[in-house]
């Protein structure tokens, strides 16, 4: 059972020919910038005078800096000023703990930290003067591993202790026994966002000890908040822009350049422009954290699920970032859209002297999805039951309650999701040897096998994702609507902060206001923290929040513009009703313009909007409402597998996603592909390799990515069971495809090789050795 | 850092015999990363892109003379008949935007252990053409690799050409990487049947610290198809003397572990690519009958 | 070091040229044209692909010293008076753009294409197209893309060349 669709509210206006409201799939507004490089991104901006700034980084894993010497590199021709953490006026930044100092103070705490900043007239100047820095270090013992951060006799990373976080959740039986049990350990290396864009911007002085800061973000009033902190500024004196951002993934959620370049530009007087090289973006942004988790299920002969056990330990690295909220998400979702009676479940987040690790597309989920994703399989296979069939069994569904009791008061399809994933067609068999074709094998081009060792899988997984901010946080958006003539056209500007990072927001803003106001004509204001804060660009969550506060601004303001009629005309409020350029009656009569009713003036509305409230979890029992929403996904991959090589070819990722309401069916699909590439890389291909706690391959050349050559085609069932709580019935949308994509995968090639398979990514030797 | 280019072949040799120390730079595709990462400062960079005849290729006593600067796209469009195994190692290479500017000669100049052309090479047993103001000298390829990204050239030499006999039998090349395009990698191996006499070549990538060719395989493959007399009757190649192959293959890697792969999974995929590079390249020969 | 260069179709000269910059930097931080994108410079990404006489190349791979002399076309020199390229709109059109970082390489790159390969297969498509990163699409639309500038070109009256360069 489902919920009903919700109905679009009254909303103006059958008469013009309207285009590009919610429903349809209008084209992105920057668009035609973008196709002809006219788009200017944070790295592409520029100003008069402009200088440029470099970071100098820590070379070891745990150090105390015994000294530093700016001399020789502030002595260097073209250099304007050296910085380190004595020129940091305020204090240490972090998402949701201060942790973190701007630039190291005393001690460094992971392989890339930065230490000192310099400005010049040339990046190379700045390079060569930053080598040229002296820094006295005293090697200090580094703690590397998650769990052995967890010991008693473990270096301390902080003041403090190593644990981060540690959620429990404690439902039913607490000794539940099972005539079947099945467990397995799974590790989840590090992933990087890899977003194209590299970290950039550009900071300029004003005259009055102010600052605006153009730059690439996923949460402006984040950031202007920590960066006030650091500077020791009060919020007027420090301005963002957003700048065109190149791709997020949650790499953006935590500062890079910000407060460097605004240190460097106060203190020069000149604008500074900063942009990492790839190999710095490597250790310019945190990471998906690397976990090792435990599992156990307990089931009847049938693939009844009657308890889950699990002990998941995520690698916070050196500082906290978003780790508890990831351990949060671990916790509360990571046994899987299943109802479970009995459920044992420690999650934890530690400090080590890793990279630091935070937010990225599926934010906690996609680590633990491919442990509940792999022990589920083993427990069908235990059972004799079909993969498919037992996850449909124990999927959840509408009205159900999930493992910290919160009821699932919308739809959740687990089963129906699954069924048109294994319907859809399956990809043509594979050419015989004589007749092969190297782009469609494992291998490719480098020509490897021309069919021999080569076997087909197919693998399935299904999850589900919290939408929006969690666990009682004060999760809000603010718009800024404005309705006027100009140039004798309806024109409404809207105004949010919530970053455009290439999922369309924009577009969607646009839409919403063509619906809520019948007007053609709707130009997105420049994101800034002129207007409120819309929150983060994360957690599949701007659609839903940034869109509601779009949503009851443009309500406000054609509220308003009623208002202001009913007054001029004499007429009865509830009478009228506003259909783009004209106010009319209910009866369907035109009673004036809007052009008439606004003459020059502008209604102009700011909305404040916040969804349904969440609570904090019970700090023993894990039990409480912690989420706003959920979103469901299913995966089918169909891979082959050379089995003698360990190289692998996927032949098809097809999926089906509930999204509540497409606001923008094409931009859902475009969502649900990339998502899925990128869970599909986390199972093949995407690891930081970090031995002793240094990063080895900061690059593109060796941190592999999947090219056109690695995606297959992909098939997409997109369902629109909207969600009665969330405006027009949107469920988000981004990250539910990344987080079941690779566990999908990563079944495929299990079933291929019937190998174990109990780490990803998947290198070729664990296939053909493990 | 000075920027020198030469206008002639002459001029080049005497550039470098003047800078020792100055890079030669052609496509870019190794020098420029290197540059941008701040990974070296050279003081000199010498451009090698003005000089034509470093472009060409032509006969040469019946082998093919490959300028250093021909490009992978090149070898691919140009010579795929002539130079089969280079031309499918080039196919690999990088993308086609590396393809259209990297180059033979500098992957030569680089001998990087991953180099794509050298296994296509060893095994198609060819020689490089080295210059200087001192004069022109050909060597052996397996003598110009002497260590990690270290060649035979003296500081004032450059790689002027590539000597490589067209085949009289098959040839392969195979190559692991952990993704299907752009991809440096994990292991690669080359060979080429030269039934004229009777001969077997091959070539490894990435599994030494240098390229290099499995001469005990080579002369135990050679031998077996002789005692056999299997070059003439062309009869189906025995699956245990392929198996065998790829066991000799596998003995001449001296593979590590690194960030790409595991020494243990670098020998094991030599050993593959060999037997399977031999079974397509013996059904070759047969179909070629 | 003094440049002198063509690009798109007009000379250009910059003076202090530091020896070690590449194409891409003096593209984007010494002549204003910022839409090759510098997203590893290190050829692994595409995403500063320009025409260097009449090949696709890296411009972050080429030193700035190389291109005297010679010429050189980025996605800046695509579009005419008269519009979009069609390569270019059908990018729009099909939703292939999303962050848009990596989208002047492969405009560069798919204009390339088609322009030697008149109705390429998707295996073309796909080879041809490798050396370009996505991290938002996961390339089905640009592949959409593709084919349907493909389309459209094939249904110009001059034909795909007399739309490309």
């Amino acid at each position: 059972m489902t919920s009903a669709p919700t109905k679009v509210p009254a909303a103006p206006s059958e008469t013009a020919a309207l285009r590009g409201r919610i429903g349809d799939s209008p084209l992105r507004p920057d668009g035609t910038l973008k196709v002809q490089g006219e788009f200017a991104f944070g790295s592409d901006l520029w100003a008069d005078e402009m200088i440029w700034g470099v970071t100098l980084r820590s070379p070891h894993v745990h150090a105390r800096i015994v000294s530093i010497d700016v001399g020789p590199a502030l002595a260097t021709s073209g250099v304007y000023t050296v910085l380190t953490a004595e020129d940091v006026p305020g204090g240490n930044v972090g998402l949701d703990h201060a942790d973190q100092p701007v630039l190291a103070t005393g001690v460094v705490r992971y392989h890339g930290e930065p230490v000192a900043l310099v400005a010049a007239d040339h990046p190379e100047i700045a390079r060569q003067a930053a080598k040229k820095i002296r820094v006295v270090y005293e090697e200090l013992p580094a703690v590397t591993d998650g769990r052995r951060a967890l010991e008693p006799a473990a270096p301390q990373v902080h003041d403090g202790g190593n644990l981060l976080r540690h959620l429990k959740i404690r439902r039913g039986n607490p000794d539940p026994v099972a005539p079947v049990v099945v467990s397995l350990d799974f590790e989840v290396g590090m992933q990087d966002q890899a977003f194209l864009g590299p970290e950039s911007g550009l900071a300029v002085p004003d005259d009055a000890g102010g600052i605006d800061l153009y730059v690439a973000t996923q949460w402006l009033h984040a950031d202007q908040r920590q960066i006030c902190q650091a500077l020791g500024l009060p919020p007027e004196k420090v301005r963002l822009t957003l700048a065109g951002v190149g791709g997020a993934f949650g790499g953006r959620e935590d500062l890079s350049i910000h407060v460097h370049a605004c240190l460097l530009a106060l203190r020069t007087g000149k604008p500074i422009k900063m942009v990492y090289n790839r190999e710095e973006s490597f250790f310019g942004h945190v990471h998906r954290h690397p976990a090792s988790l435990r599992y156990e299920f307990g089931a009847d002969h049938d693939g009844l699920l009657h308890y889950a056990k699990a002990e998941i330990v995520f690698d916070g690295g050196a500082y906290a970032s978003s780790t508890a909220a990831v351990v949060g998400n671990g916790g509360t979702l990571g046994l899987g859209p299943y109802n479970i009676p009995n459920v044992q479940v420690d999650c934890y987040g530690v400090y080590t002297n890793n990279p630091p690790c935070g937010a990225m597309r599926g934010f906690g989920c996609v680590q633990a999805a491919f442990a509940h994703e792999a022990l589920m399989d083993e427990l069908a296979d235990r059972v004799g039951m079909d993969r498919v069939a037992i996850r449909q069994l124990n999927g959840m569904r509408e009205g159900d309650r999930n493992i910290t009791g919160q009821l699932i008061d919308s739809a959740a399809p687990v089963a129906e999701l699954l069924q048109l994933v294994q319907d859809m067609p399956l990809p043509a068999e594979r050419l015989s040897e004589d007749e092969f074709d190297l782009l469609s094998l494992p291998g490719g081009v480098s020509n490897t096998t021309h069919g021999e060792g080569v076997v087909r899988g197919i693998g399935y997984a299904v999850t589900y994702k919290n939408v929006g901010f969690s666990e009682g946080f004060d999760d809000y958006s603010t718009a800024r609507v404005r309705l006027e003539i100009t140039a004798d056209e309806p024109t409404v500007t809207v105004h949010t902060a919530a970053a455009e990072v290439g999922q369309g927001l924009i577009t969607v803003e646009q839409q919403i206001c063509r619906t809520e106001l019948g007007v053609q004509r709707v130009v997105v204001h420049p994101r800034d923290t002129q207007v409120g804060s819309a929150g983060s660009t994360s957690a599949s969550r701007q659609t839903y929040v940034t869109g509601g506060a779009v949503k009851a601004a443009c309500e406000a303001v054609r509220a308003k513009v009623l208002e202001r009629a009913s007054t001029m005309l004499d007429l009865e409020l509830s009478e009228l009703v506003l259909d783009g350029a004209q106010i009319v009656s209910i009866t369907g009569d035109v009673v004036a313009s809007l052009q008439d009713v606004l003459g020059t003036d502008a209604v102009d509305e700011t909305v404040k909007w916040s969804h349904r409230p969440t609570y904090p979890i019970d700090p023993e029992t894990g039990q409480g409402d912690a989420h706003v929403q959920y979103a469901f996904s299913a995966h089918r991959a169909v891979v082959d597998v050379d089995t003698e090589l360990g190289l692998v070819k996927v032949i098809a990722l097809d999926t089906a996603q509930d999204v509540g309401k497409a606001i923008n069916p094409d931009a859902v699909v475009g969502q649900i592909q990339g998502g899925s590439a990128q869970g599909m890389g986390l199972a093949l291909m995407e690891e930081i390799v970090v031995t002793d706690g240094r990063v080895r391959n900061p690059s593109f050349t060796d941190y592999l990515i999947p090219t056109i050559l690695d995606m297959p085609p992909m098939k997409i069932e997109v369902l629109e069971y909207a969600d009665p709580h969330a405006p027009y019935g949107v469920r988000g949308v981004g990250e539910p495809p990344t987080i079941s994509s690779g566990p999908a995968v990563a079944a495929a090639i299990r079933r291929a090789t019937g190998k174990a398979l109990r780490r990803v990514p998947i290198r070729p030797e664990h296939i053909t050795e493990g | 850092m000075d920027f020198l280019q030469p206008r002639s072949w002459s001029e080049a040799l005497e550039a470098k015999a003047a800078h020792p120390d100055a890079v030669p730079i052609a496509g870019g595709t190794d020098v420029m990363v290197e540059l941008n990462f701040d990974h070296h400062r050279p003081a000199f960079l010498l451009d090698l892109t003005r000089i034509e005849e470093l472009e060409t290729w032509s006969f040469d006593n019946g082998r093919v003379r490959l300028g250093a600067g021909v490009t992978y796209s090149r070898v691919i469009d140009e010579l795929g008949r002539l130079l089969p195994g280079l031309a499918m190692a080039s196919r690999t290479v990088g993308s086609p935007q590396i393809r259209n500017r990297g180059t033979v000669g500098g992957n030569l100049g680089a001998a990087s252990p991953a180099g794509d052309a050298h296994p296509a090479l060893l095994a198609a047993e060819a020689d490089v053409e080295l210059a200087s103001v001192r004069g022109t000298r050909r060597l052996p390829l397996t003598e110009f690799y002497t260590g990690v990204k270290r060649n035979a050239l003296a500081p004032d030499e450059l790689i002027a050409a590539i000597l490589i006999t067209p085949p009289s039998g098959p040839q392969q090349f195979c190559k692991i990487g952990t993704r299907n395009a752009m991809v440096i990698s994990v292991s690669a191996f080359g060979l080429a049947l030269h039934p004229e006499r009777k001969a077997v070549g091959t070539g490894i990538g990435s599994a030494a610290p240098t390229p290099r060719r499995a001469y005990e395989a080579e002369n135990f493959l050679a031998q077996a198809l002789d005692a056999a007399g299997l070059w003439e009757t062309r009869a189906t190649m025995p699956p245990e003397l392929a198996r065998e192959f790829g066991n000799y293959v596998r003995s001449a890697a001296s593979p590590i572990d690194d960030v790409r792969g595991t020494a243990s999974y670098r020998s094991h995929s030599l050993a593959v690519m060999a037997r399977r590079s031999l079974s397509w390249a013996w059904d070759d020969y047969r179909r070629a009958a | 070091m003094r440049i002198t260069t063509t690009v798109n179709g007009a000379r250009r000269e910059v003076d202090d040229v530091w020896e070690g910059e590449s194409l891409l930097y003096v593209l984007r931080e010494r002549m204003g044209l910022p839409g090759s994108k510098n997203a590893c410079e290190q050829g692994e990404c595409g995403s500063c692909t320009v025409y260097l006489d009449g090949i696709l190349v890296c411009s972050c791979l080429v030193a700035a010293g190389q291109v005297c002399d010679r010429d050189i076309v980025t996605v800046e020199g695509l579009s005419d008076q008269q519009g979009l390229h069609p390569v270019q709109q059908a990018f729009i059109d099909c939703g292939a753009v999303q962050c848009g970082f990596c989208t002047p390489g492969l405009v560069v790159t798919a204009h390339g294409l088609l322009a030697r390969t008149e109705h390429p297969t998707d295996p073309e498509i796909r080879e041809a197209l490798a050396g370009n990163l996505c991290r938002c699409t996961g390339y089905e639309k640009i592949l959409d893309a593709v084919r349907l500038a493909a389309d459209r070109l094939a249904d110009t009256p001059a034909g795909s060349a007399g739309r490309l360069r």
